[in-house]
């Protein structure tokens, strides 16, 4: 079924590559978010936490989910944009968004539609999965 | 460990501006490069009544402004290195745009065990209101405690 926004169920709207992540990339998101859990940029309290490297935050992939989805729609059009952090992602990833239309709905009286949201890495495992509501 | 008895605590609310040399900062850092985000003339044709913020930047808003940012882990007693995030969602009611003070106020709303006490999964709940008392956007997060092991003799 094809709505009067030309999208139809199915359909790839949202589609986007990043460039791999560098610890450079994450020493500035610690700044450009607030979060400044050294568990992202310090390497020794990484190892002491267990892991054997620093990663990547959750909210710079869900970061990158949002620059696909804005890139795709209107911005003002999203109602709501949520997402499960599934895997921790892992320094040099590549990670690519994607998202396709998976209904229609009246969302508080307004017609929308809901898009299923995905981060992978170049491996095409899945770290993010996600959806928004749109308005249309 | 924390417990059902957490469900209801509520924090220090956090006040924050959206200043246009942070947000500009963080959209160079995801590589943010829509003119409706960065040229006040762009959001205006929009409908914008200033550039509006990208779609998680109420999160980082909220961390960057807060006189501790990771209040509720301390409060709860739980250990940073400990934590991961599990799940993540905003509703947006207005836009935030530059120039915006916003209030966030969160609660705790729910605390569920995971593999036997293994994992700790922590569900709080944050308000975002404007300076003119409009609320704004409703965020949710899941945290995930990773439970240190049960000292065995």
């Amino acid at each position: 079924m094809t709505q009067a926004s030309g999208r139809s169920v199915g359909d790839r709207v949202v589609h986007k590559a990043f460039a791999p992540i560098t610890r450079h990339t994450l020493a500035l998101y610690c700044g450009a978010s607030g979060d400044h859990n050294p568990i992202h940029v310090d390497l020794d309290f990484a190892k002491k936490a267990g892991f054997p490297d620093v990663f990547t935050h959750g909210m710079l992939v869900m970061a990158y989910l949002g620059h696909a989805l804005t890139d795709a729609v209107r911005p003002k059009d999203i109602r709501a944009f949520s997402t499960r952090f599934a895997a921790i992602t892992q320094l040099g990833a590549r990670l690519t968004c994607e998202g396709h239309v998976t209904e229609f709905i009246d969302h508080n009286g307004e017609p929308c539609m809901k898009i299923a949201l995905v981060a992978k890495d170049d491996a095409g495992e899945a770290k993010l999965l996600g959806e928004a509501i749109v308005a249309r | 460990m924390v417990d059902q008895s957490a469900i209801g605590r509520s924090f220090t609310p956090v006040t924050a501006h959206v200043e246009p040399g942070r947000l500009r900062y963080f959209c160079e850092t995801i590589g943010e490069r829509s003119p409706i985000y960065r040229d006040a003339h762009a959001a205006r044709a929009e409908g914008y009544s200033a550039i509006p913020v990208p779609p998680t930047y109420l999160f980082c808003l909220e961390m960057m402004d807060a006189e501790n940012p990771f209040e509720f882990l301390t409060e709860l007693d739980i250990d940073l290195a400990r934590v991961l995030h599990g799940e993540q969602g905003f509703t947006y009611h207005v836009p935030a745009v530059v120039g915006d003070t916003l209030t966030f106020r969160s609660r705790v709303t729910d605390v569920t065990d995971k593999k036997g006490g293994a994992m700790t999964l922590i569900a709080v709940v944050t308000e975002v209101t404007r300076q003119d008392g409009v609320h704004l956007a409703d965020m949710t997060r899941t945290i995930v405690v990773r439970n240190p092991k049960a000292a065995s003799t």
